[in-house]
C-alpha cells in the first residue's frame, strides 16, 4: 500500500510488535478486515504512525481459520473499538479483549454470517429482535440512572447517552452508539470507484470534501495516477472551505450552550455565509459533487472569492476578539471536560480536540497531500484540554485557513483540473485527509475486475467519541452539553 | 453581555424577507435536480443509468411509447453526475430545488401530469393549527447533512420563527413528525414510538432523499428504504440535503400556505 512500510505479522508476535512500536514513541491509527478471496479467510490489517514524514506502517495478519487473535487494545486502547468491530462486522475474535461487548451491531442484531464477508448478500437485512443491553453496573445510595435518546431535543443526531449522577454530579457516563449505523463500507463492495465517490461524500454529510478527498486519493494511489497541478491546489481550496463553515458552526454552536445568545446568533449568521459562498462557488451548500478521482470534475470560478473571504474574515475577526473578551462565555468553558494528553494519546483523539490537549499532529502538515506541502500551514497548539481550548484551537485554525485559502486563489496555477485515473486490478490504496474533525483515513481495495471489494473508513468522530467520555466522568450535569458541544463529535461519521 | 447586545444591534437585520417578498432566498448558484428532456434522449444510450448510484434511472425495460427512462425525483441525490455523462442533454443542470410534494407519485417524471394530489388535507390542516406549526425532528439514520441545514433554519438568516414554525422537544407537542435518514433497523422503535407519542391530527414530512426512499444508503444490512412502509407520509422532500428554503418551502407547502409547483417530476408551469 501506497505511504506505508507493509510487513505480514504472525499472530503470536501482534502482541511484542504493538508494544515495540508504542515504546517507540509510536501510535496506532486503525485496524481493519477484508476479504481477499470470497470464501477465504479473512486479513486484518494495523495501521500505525512512526511520526511526522514518516511511512506509516502497515502489518498484515492472517489467522488461521477458528483462530483467534491476541488483543491489543490492553497496550493500545484505542483499538478497542476496532477489534469489536472486527469481531462483529468481520467475525474475527481477539482474546482477552477487556470490553468484550457488542458495539456496532446492537444487542439482538443476528447475521447469518459477517456482514462484510463477500458471502453475505448484499441487500440482506440483519435479523433483530430488540434485547436487553448490557450496561454498566453501577450501584449504591442516591445514585441515579438518566437515559437520554436515541431521540434528542431539537435538531440533533441519534444517540442514546446514559447518565449515572447523584444530584449535579455525574458518576459514570456511557454513550450507546451506532444506533445510526448503516452499513456504509459494504455499500461500496462492488461499485465502479467513480461511483464510489458519490457515496463518500454521503458519510458524512458535514465533512463531504474530506471523505470524497481521502476516498480519491486512496484511488488515485492504487492506480498510481498523477492529478494535475490546478486540481491539487483547488482542492486545498476546498478542504479549508469545508473547514471554515464547520469550525464556524461549532463556535455558535458552544455560544448555545453557555446561553450566549446574539454570540449564538452571530456564529449562526457566519456559518450561513460561509455556505453561501460554497453554494456560489461549486453549485453545493456542503461543497459535494466537485471532487472525483483524476482530480475534479470541473474548474471553479473562483472571481470575487478572495474579496467575499476578506469581508467574511473580518467580521469574524471581530466576533472571535468579542468571544475572548466574554467572562460569562469563559466561565462556563475554562477548566470544563479536561481531556488529559495523557488520555487524548490511549484513547486516540483527534484533530482539534487532541490540538487542544498539546498534541502537535496535523496530517496536512505532517503527511501532507494535495497542494500542503507547497503551503505554509501553522498548526494551532494548547496545552489546557479544555473547552476553552478546543474553542482556541479552532479559532486559531478558521485564521490559518484563511490565510490558506488567500495564499491558494494568489497563486493558483493555471491549466486543466481532471485526468483519467484507470483503475488498476486487484490494486489497493490508502487515502488521508484531515477534515474539520481530524485525522480520516480511506483504504480502499480493488478486485480482478477493478470494481471496489473493501473500503474501510475510518472516520475522526469514531476516534474522539472514544475519548470523550473520559472527560464526562466525574464532570457535573450543568457543564455537559458545553463539553459535547466544544468536541464537535458527528454520530454519521462515527456509525457510518 | 450588554455589548453583545449593542453590537447586535448596530448590525441591522439580517432576515430574510423571503418568501413573503421577491427576497433573496440564500440559494444563489445551489444546483437542484436535474431536468429531464426525454426528446433528446438517444436510442442505446444507458449512460445516465449507469452513472445514477441510487437509481433514480432506469433504462425503461418495456417496449413502450414515450420516454425510453424511468426517473425517479424520489431517489435523486443531486450529484449531477447524469448531467456531465448524458452526449445529448437529455439531462440539464438546473436550480430547481424546492421539491415539496403531497403525493410521491409526483416526483416520478411522467409525459402528462396528473393533478389534484390531497388539497383536502392542506385545508383541515389550516382550519386546525392556524398559521402554526410544531416540529419534532427524529434523525433515522442520515448522513448529518440534513441536519447541517435544519439547524440552518434557526438561524438569522432564515429566522424560521417570524414563519410560526417552531421546532419542539417533546412528541407530545408536536403537530409534524420530520424524519431524515434511510430509517436503520436500530432506529425504527424509536421512530415509531415517537410517532405514537404524538396527539392526533398529526403529520409526517418526509425530508431528504434517504427519508424519501433510503437514497444511497437503501437496503443493505442495515437500512430500510426511507419511510416506506413504515409510516404515512404527507409531504415528500427529496433534496441531498434539502436547503433551507427547500425546506421552508415544504412546511409552508404542508401548511397550505405555499402552492406545490412539482407535478410529474416537474415544475409545474
Amino acid at each position: 500500500m501506497n505511504g506505508t512500510e507493509a510487513r505480514t505479522i504472525a499472530a503470536p508476535d501482534l502482541l511484542e510488535m504493538c508494544a515495540a512500536h508504542m515504546r517507540a514513541g509510536g501510535r496506532m491509527q486503525m485496524a481493519y478486515v477484508w476479504f481477499p478471496q470470497a470464501g477465504a479467510t479473512p486479513e486484518i490489517r494495523y495501521l500505525a504512525s512512526q511520526g511526522a514524514n514518516q511511512p506509516f506502517a502497515l502489518w498484515c495478519c492472517r489467522p488461521q481459520p477458528g483462530e483467534a487473535l491476541p488483543s491489543l487494545a490492553k497496550i493500545s486502547p484505542l483499538l478497542g473499538w476496532y477489534e469489536r468491530e472486527i469481531t462483529e462486522l468481520g467475525g474475527v475474535h481477539f482474546d482477552g479483549h477487556p470490553e468484550p461487548f457488542p458495539l456496532v451491531l446492537h444487542e439482538g442484531a443476528r447475521s447469518t454470517l459477517p456482514p462484510l464477508d463477500p458471502r453475505y448478500p448484499a441487500d440482506q437485512p440483519v435479523e433483530f429482535e430488540a434485547a436487553p443491553w448490557r450496561i454498566p453496573e453501577l450501584g449504591g445510595k442516591d445514585v441515579q440512572l438518566l437515559p437520554f435518546g436515541p431521540v434528542r431535543a431539537d435538531v440533533l443526531e441519534s444517540a442514546q447517552f446514559l447518565f449515572f449522577y447523584i444530584g449535579e454530579g455525574i458518576i459514570h457516563y456511557y454513550p450507546r452508539l451506532f444506533f445510526k449505523h448503516r452499513g456504509m463500507e459494504r455499500r461500496f463492495q462492488g461499485l465502479c470507484p467513480k461511483l464510489g465517490t458519490v457515496l463518500a461524500e454521503r458519510v458524512s454529510g458535514v465533512g463531504s470534501v474530506a471523505h470524497a478527498l481521502a476516498y480519491c486519493q486512496a484511488l488515485e494511489a492504487a492506480a498510481s495516477c498523477q492529478i494535475p497541478e490546478r486540481a491539487r491546489w483547488l482542492r486545498v481550496l476546498l478542504a479549508e472551505l469545508e473547514r471554515l463553515y464547520n469550525h464556524l458552526h461549532y463556535l455558535g454552536y458552544l455560544c448555545h450552550t453557555t446561553t450566549l445568545k446574539v454570540g449564538e446568533a452571530e456564529g449562526r449568521l457566519l456559518e450561513e455565509r460561509a455556505k453561501q459562498l460554497n453554494a456560489k462557488l461549486t453549485g453545493s451548500r456542503l461543497l459535494r459533487g466537485i471532487i472525483e478521482p483524476g482530480g475534479l470534475r470541473r474548474d471553479l470560478d473562483s472571481a470575487g472569492l478572495s474579496d467575499a473571504l476578506e469581508a467574511l474574515r473580518r467580521e469574524f475577526a471581530d466576533y472571535t476578539a468579542r468571544l475572548e473578551r466574554t467572562d460569562s462565555h469563559l466561565d462556563r468553558l475554562i477548566s470544563t471536560g479536561v481531556l488529559t494528553r495523557k488520555v487524548a494519546v490511549d484513547q486516540g483523539a483527534t484533530g482539534p480536540i487532541e490540538r487542544a490537549s498539546g498534541l502537535d499532529r496535523d496530517l496536512r502538515r505532517d503527511h501532507p497531500y494535495a497542494a500542503y506541502a507547497e503551503l505554509p500551514m501553522t498548526v494551532a497548539l494548547r496545552e489546557a484540554g479544555d473547552a476553552c481550548a478546543r474553542m482556541q484551537v479552532r479559532i486559531a485554525e478558521i485564521e490559518t485557513s484563511f490565510a490558506l485559502m488567500q495564499r491558494v486563489l494568489l497563486l493558483l496555477p493555471a491549466g486543466p483540473v481532471r485526468t483519467d485515473c484507470h483503475p488498476i486490478a486487484a490494486s489497493e490504496g490508502l487515502g488521508w485527509s484531515e477534515s474539520p474533525r481530524g485525522s480520516l483515513y480511506y483504504a480502499v481495495h480493488l478486485d480482478q475486475n477493478g470494481k471496489l471489494a473493501r473500503v474501510k473508513i475510518k472516520s475522526p468522530s469514531f476516534s474522539n467519541w472514544r475519548a470523550f467520555p473520559f472527560t464526562v466522568h466525574d464532570s457535573n450535569m450543568m457543564d455537559y452539553a458545553i463539553n459535547e458541544a466544544s468536541f464537535g463529535l458527528t454520530t454519521a461519521g462515527c456509525d457510518r | 453581555m450588554p455589548l453583545w447586545t449593542f453590537f447586535g444591534l448596530t448590525r441591522g437585520t439580517a432576515t430574510t424577507a423571503w418568501p413573503a417578498s421577491g427576497a433573496d432566498n440564500g440559494q444563489t448558484g445551489v444546483l437542484g435536480m436535474p431536468r429531464h428532456y426525454p426528446d433528446r434522449c438517444q436510442d442505446d444510450c444507458d449512460a445516465c443509468a449507469a452513472a445514477c448510484l441510487p437509481g433514480a434511472i432506469r433504462v425503461h425495460t418495456e417496449a413502450s411509447a414515450g420516454a425510453r427512462l424511468d426517473v425517479d425525483y424520489g431517489r435523486c441525490v443531486a450529484c449531477q453526475l447524469c448531467t456531465e455523462v448524458c452526449p445529448a442533454g437529455a439531462f440539464a443542470p438546473s436550480t430547481d430545488w424546492a421539491f415539496g410534494v403531497r403525493a410521491r407519485t409526483d416526483l416520478v417524471w411522467a409525459a402528462a401530469t396528473q393533478t389534484a394530489p390531497a388539497r383536502a388535507l392542506s385545508g383541515m390542516i389550516r382550519s386546525t393549527f392556524g398559521r402554526s406549526l410544531h416540529v419534532r425532528h427524529v434523525d433515522s439514520g442520515s448522513c448529518n447533512g440534513c441536519e447541517s441545514e435544519l439547524q440552518a433554519l434557526n438561524n438569522p438568516f432564515y429566522n424560521l420563527h417570524r414563519l410560526g414554525i417552531f421546532f419542539t422537544p417533546s412528541p407530545r407537542f408536536a403537530d409534524l413528525l420530520l424524519v431524515t435518514g434511510p430509517v436503520t433497523y436500530a432506529m425504527r422503535a424509536a421512530l415509531v414510538e415517537t410517532y405514537q407519542a404524538m396527539p392526533e391530527p398529526r403529520w409526517v414530512m418526509a425530508s431528504g432523499t434517504c427519508a424519501v426512499s433510503g437514497g444511497v444508503a437503501e437496503g443493505g444490512y442495515a437500512c430500510a428504504a426511507g419511510l416506506e412502509g413504515i409510516l404515512p407520509v404527507d409531504v415528500y422532500l427529496p433534496g441531498c440535503p434539502p436547503n433551507p428554503a427547500a425546506l421552508i418551502e415544504a412546511l409552508l407547502l404542508l401548511l397550505g400556505r405555499a402552492p406545490q409547483r412539482i407535478e410529474g417530476g416537474r415544475l409545474a408551469d
